[in-house]
């Protein structure tokens, strides 16, 4: 009998909404569509991320648009009842409009979505992501065979540079010229490598696009084959991303079965193959060398260039690396043209670019945007403007290779090169937000750490340069920073960018110099006053007896775990700062106010 | 050949294509400072991971600083390497290194040998501004190389020599970021590692992170000692490099000077293990002739070719790597263990002293003789025929500590009986010197023939791999030779592959053979002193009377007095050996 679907509903089958139990929400509305003998009406689908991750678990109903948020297990028989029998929408689960506190259905309405233009993300949240049939519906494959019936490698390639696509990892290497100098090396094998070794703390774009539209990127990669002269794909993906491997491993079976892979593809006589290589999460594995040296069972360090992977790259052969989301803008722009995809964005930076917003913000989650959006549009439109109505102190792009931009910096346009004026870099896209209660050292202090423990030790600076760095600003934290270690810190880290080995080394001394260059006050009022004005360092703490306040109740003295308040009763107390730990026991036991931070 | 001009400090240089930036400012008198960078040009071993970052220059135009080593000149770069921004990034780079580094250069093994300590000198560091954790890792001490990895800097030499030249692939990065170091995996001890110890880590290691065991102070206790007659052999290649240690030119040979220092020392004898190498190709050359004629007359039992067996790294090597085929060497023990077990019979008899009184020196190229002699089949009642060895680094130390002015030393001749040597024997200093020796007596042995010429050109020189056929009157001998244990790989695994029919295989675990050897002078990257002394080696053979092992009268006496015959059953105990399959030897800790 064939079956009437009405009415699909989406369930968000990303990791992060996974985490909040949608598999659960799925197998309730899958049970209660089937109690209603509403089985071959209303089908669900689990789909890739949406974005709005703040909001999720997400449910979204299909033909009408509708948007659920925060949905729980529980919810599905009423989404059920009401929604798919009644045709009414269940409005408690309804985004609400943070400025008008208006019910929003359609997302298109919300400001979160507003001003999104999705290129990479199309079918993150419309496809189920493990049936190739979708896929296909949304003009999947059409790229593939547009190009191996109609095209040359080298139409492709120029299609490719037409477009002004730059790499979306980090370096922002024009992409149509990378693949044209693969092209051009002479060699019997050559290889397309897809990095998804996304490490970047906070980032999760390449995880997304892989977990909600794996297909997409092996179809980009049979492009890139066929442009450059490889039957081979290889995607390095780090194995602590179990559902996209599990996604990729199920979209290659099923491409291979409709003759997408493999041999002799679409009748064209054009061969091409993808296996996975599964990185153990070294963060310096992202840097292309490393990344090959690593498939190869080598230790996982980057050699200097040239030669160049595309000249000498896996097993020594011409190498096209690209990451997830550069190849995720390929079959679009086979589909639609250099010139759709070029006249999106600015004079120097073309299309979109996706950004993981997390920290501070109100709407964390994943984004995509047209090259040239400020970061204001960013951060106080599309993210909904900081938590808690604090006040915005920082923005830090690029992850820990990128910088600290600040408030003067937000009307500027996001694109590669303004980043990198500005003291930052666009990086793969992650995107952290701090309030005014984060400490600019502290953040230094966090992302230095990150590189200390992800630096892989081969070259000098990077090495023992990184850990120096991180010990003077565990120093400055500690209050025993001096000026002079101020110089050390700027000194060595202009010499790390200048001397590091890879791009590594050369960029993570950025965090620093720019919570330098733009926080210096942070930095002298650490050393030089001993304060940490937004109270994060506990060793510049001080917690102190008001005398007027204190009536002498002993309850901070009884209370203390290291018995260092001292005084008589009904007399004022006293705090001795050598021995107190900074717990802050005192200030929520006393009843009257009589302890105070300073 | 296309041609590439560029300025480097001012000064316009024109180079190949290919040339880096480090070549071509030599090639205009500027030495700009390295570390982990280190060319074996005459040797085709080369280094350059680009990690140290010391040769760090500023090229108009680029964005960060180039490394000069790892970095092709390119036409029109212009090039400054001593501006302010390299003086300030070296000397960095260099404090850094120094902050986790161990201040004890006073005492270190490596004190006045070191590379990091020249640089630092050299940049004029006086200070090191940055502070902070050091590494701390165990002191790892085998019978033959001590590992001090909190003195390595991760130049990666060792990891080239033991990897891609040896292929032994011990030493290897392990560990990530600030506690990345060059070690055996899982840091397990060398001593439980397939480890050879043909110490050619130990040549090329800048720092103190990887020494030899240090032997010479046994020794000076040992010749203070009435009770104890001590006497030394010396390896043929000691003779070749030694000068080097006190400002001679590379290839100067001392063999008098060397045996008056050595009396000087106080030895009570002082011996050659040259006359051992007569002895070996006595056995040897026998040995070769024995499995050639049976062979011959098709016998199937009989395995050919024969691979000599007086390397004891390769010896290890193939226990390890290839223990199927160990039934293919030569049984004959090395010259070190020759001597060492007629110097315990024969010559302790003859001088009336009990073998636990006499203690055997060895003076050697090589840091794996260390281990060799610790065998417990060269040991007799747990008493070894050899008591220790040291290496010719040793004996330059030694004889600096005993105040003695080597240069103006007189040139003395060894005692007898033991010190009698033939031109044959020196040969066995330098790759294919062994199987040249070999076939001298071999050849007039089978044939009953006085060679006109004893100089087998075609056997010499400093290929990794060489093959030559030689004509026994009519008997067509095919002779491989291999140095460098990476060149005997290849040689085995073709023999395995029943790819090469040889009839007698020389192999010596160190390129060059012992003049290259663990424990000579350090060469500090100047591979043509390898080719000085390979000369040398070959000058002291042409100007012995005697040039063939079997013309040596102390050998002949030898075996009249006291052995019998070659392969004899009294020479089959004391001179030949067996040897054991560690292919599962290894564990770790």
């Amino acid at each position: 009998m064939a079956q009437q679907i009405k009415m699909h509903l989406l369930v968000c089958g990303g990791t992060g909404c996974r985490a909040s139990e949608s598999d659960q929400i799925q197998a309730s509305l899958e049970h209660e569509l089937k109690v209603h003998g509403l089985e071959n009406e209303a089908k669900v689908v689990t789909t890739g991320c949406f974005g709005f991750c703040e909001k999720g678990p997400i449910v979204k109903v299909i033909p009408d648009n509708t948007f659920y948020v925060q949905v729980k297990p529980g919810d599905a028989r009423e989404i059920v009842e009401e929604h798919v029998i009644k045709g009414r929408k269940v409005e408690r689960l309804l985004y609400t409009d943070p400025e008008n506190k208006e019910h929003v259905a359609d997302s298109k309405h919300m400001g979160f979505y507003r001003k999104q233009i999705r290129i990479a993300l199309r079918n993150c949240g419309f496809i189920d992501p493990e049936n190739v049939d979708e896929y296909l519906a949304r003009d999947g494959y059409q790229a593939l065979g547009k190009v191996l019936s109609e095209m040359t490698p080298e139409d492709a390639i120029k299609i490719i540079k037409d477009s002004g696509l730059r790499g979306r990892g980090g370096g922002g290497f024009p992409t149509g010229l990378k693949w044209e100098i693969t092209r051009k090396s002479v060699a019997e094998k050559k290889y397309v490598v897809c990095n998804a070794d996304e490490g970047d703390p906070g980032a999760f774009m390449d995880r997304s696009i892989l977990e909600g539209d794996p297909h997409v990127v092996l179809e980009a990669m049979a492009i890139c084959g066929f442009a450059i002269g490889a039957d081979a794909g290889l995607i390095y993906i780090r194995a602590e991303y179990p559902l996209a491997i599990k996604r990729l491993k199920i979209a290659i079976d099923q491409a291979r079965n409709y003759g997408l892979l493999g041999n002799d593809i679409l009748g064209t006589g054009f061969n091409f193959d993808i296996e996975l290589r599964y990185g153990a999460g070294a963060f310096v594995c992202g840097e292309e060398t490393a990344l090959i040296h690593s498939m190869e069972g080598s230790r996982g360090e980057p050699t200097f260039k040239p030669p160049f992977p595309s000249v000498e790259g896996y097993l020594g052969k011409p190498t096209n690396v690209n990451n997830v989301e550069t190849f995720a803008n390929i079959p679009p722009i086979i589909n639609k043209g250099s010139e759709w995809f070029a006249a999106i964005g600015t004079a120097r930076a073309k299309g979109t670019k996706v950004f993981a917003l997390a920290g501070k913000i109100n709407n964390v989650g994943l984004i995509e945007v047209p090259m040239g959006t400020t970061l204001r549009e960013v951060i106080f439109e599309i993210g909904g403007g900081i938590k808690d109505g604090k006040k915005f102190k920082a923005v830090q792009t690029g992850g820990p290779s990128g910088g600290c931009l600040t408030e003067k910096h937000l009307d500027i346009p996001i694109e590669y090169d303004t980043l990198i004026a500005a003291g930052s870099m666009m990086g793969s896209g992650g995107m952290i937000v701090m309030d005014e209660d984060d400490c600019m050292v502290s953040v230094a202090k966090y992302y230095l750490d990150f590189t200390v423990e992800e630096s892989c030790g081969k070259c000098s600076p990077c090495r023992i340069g990184n850990k120096r760095l991180h010990e003077i600003l565990e120093t400055i934290t500690k209050g025993q920073g001096t000026m002079e270690d101020l110089s050390k810190l700027k000194n060595l880290s202009h010499v790390i960018k200048d001397t590091s080995l890879c791009g590594l080394g050369q960029t993570s001394p950025n965090p620093v110099l720019s919570t330098m260059e733009n926080f210096w006050d942070e930095y002298i009022s650490h050393v030089v006053d001993k304060k940490c004005t937004s109270g994060v360092c506990k060793s510049l703490m001080r917690y102190v007896i008001i005398p007027e306040n204190c009536i002498g109740c002993m309850a901070c003295a009884r209370n203390c775990p290291v018995n260092c308040i001292t005084g008589e009763r009904k007399q004022v107390h006293f705090i001795d700062q050598d021995t107190c730990i900074k717990c802050g026991t005192c200030l929520e036991k006393c009843k009257f106010n009589a302890i105070a931070i300073i | 050949m296309e041609t590439i001009k560029l300025t480097i400090d001012k000064k316009l240089v024109e180079v190949e294509k290919g040339t880096t930036i480090l070549q071509a400012a030599k090639k205009i008198g500027i030495n700009i400072p390295t570390l982990c960078y280190m060319n074996l040009g005459d040797m085709n071993i080369e280094n350059k991971p680009g990690g140290c970052r010391v040769c760090v220059v500023e090229l108009e135009g680029r964005r960060n600083l180039a490394p000069a080593c790892a970095t092709d000149c390119a036409e029109g770069m212009v090039i400054h390497t001593h501006s302010i921004r390299v003086l300030n990034a070296r000397k960095t780079v260099v404090q850094l290194i120094l902050s986790d580094h161990p201040f004890d250069c006073l005492i270190c093994a490596k004190s006045g040998n070191c590379e990091l300590q020249s640089l630092a000198h050299k940049l004029g560091i006086r200070e090191i501004p940055y502070q902070g954790e050091q590494s701390t890792y165990r002191k790892d001490t085998s019978p033959a190389i001590i590992r001090d990895v909190d003195k390595c800097i991760m130049c990666r030499r060792c990891e080239v020599m033991c990897n891609e030249v040896q292929t032994v692939g011990v030493l290897s990065a392990i560990n990530r970021g600030f506690h990345a170091v060059v070690a055996p995996a899982f840091e397990m001890n060398l001593d439980h590692s397939v480890c050879t110890y043909c110490g050619q880590c130990v040549n090329v290691c800048p720092t103190g992170a990887l020494t030899e065991v240090d032997h010479t102070n046994q020794l000076i206790n040992d010749l203070a000692d009435p009770e104890k007659t001590v006497i030394v052999q010396t390896a043929p290649a000691v003779r070749a490099a030694l000068g080097e240690e006190f400002g001679l030119e590379a290839g100067t040979l001392v063999t008098g000077k060397m045996a008056s220092a050595l009396r000087e020392l106080g030895f009570d004898y002082v011996f050659d293990t040259d006359f051992a190498a007569d002895l070996t190709i006595m056995e040897e050359g026998t040995e070769l002739l024995d499995r050639l004629s049976k062979h011959l007359a098709g016998d199937k039992e009989v395995k050919l070719p024969i691979l000599t067996s007086c390397c004891p790294a390769w010896v290890k090597f193939f226990e390890h790597n290839y223990p199927e085929m160990k039934d293919i060497p030569s049984t004959a023990r090395s010259p070190q263990q020759m001597f060492g077990s007629i110097a315990k019979t024969y010559f302790a008899d003859k001088i009336g002293v009990d073998r636990k009184k006499l203690i055997v020196v060895s003076i050697m190229p090589c840091v794996a003789k260390k281990y060799e002699c610790s065998r417990d089949e060269f040991k007799v009642d747990g008493n070894p025929d050899v008591d220790y060895s040291i290496s010719t680094r040793e004996l330059a130390g030694l004889i600096k500590r005993a105040n003695i002015d080597f240069l103006s030393l007189p040139d003395e001749d060894f005692d007898h009986p033991m010190g009698e040597s033939t031109g044959a024997a020196v040969i066995f200093g330098t790759t294919g010197g062994v199987i040249e020796a070999a076939v001298r007596t071999a050849y007039e042995v089978y044939t009953g023939k006085t060679l006109k010429k004893v100089d087998f050109e075609e056997l010499r020189g400093l290929e990794g791999l060489r093959s030559a056929t030689i004509d026994f009157d009519g008997l067509k001998l095919n002779i491989g030779i291999a140095h460098g244990l990476g060149n005997a790989r290849k040689l085995l695994d073709e023999i395995k592959a029943g790819k090469s029919m040889y009839h007698a295989i020389e192999i010596m675990a160190c390129p060059g053979g012992c003049i290259g050897g663990g424990g000579q002078p350090y060469i500090h990257g100047d591979s043509s002193i390898i080719k000085a002394r390979h000369k040398a080696i070959y000058a002291e053979d042409e100007g012995k009377t005697l040039r063939k092992s079997h013309e040596n009268p102390d050998i002949i006496k030898l075996y009249e007095e006291f052995l019998g015959k070659p392969l004899g059953e009294k020479a089959h105990h004391l001179l030949h050996t067996h040897y054991f399959d560690r292919k599962k030897e290894i564990f770790i800790d």
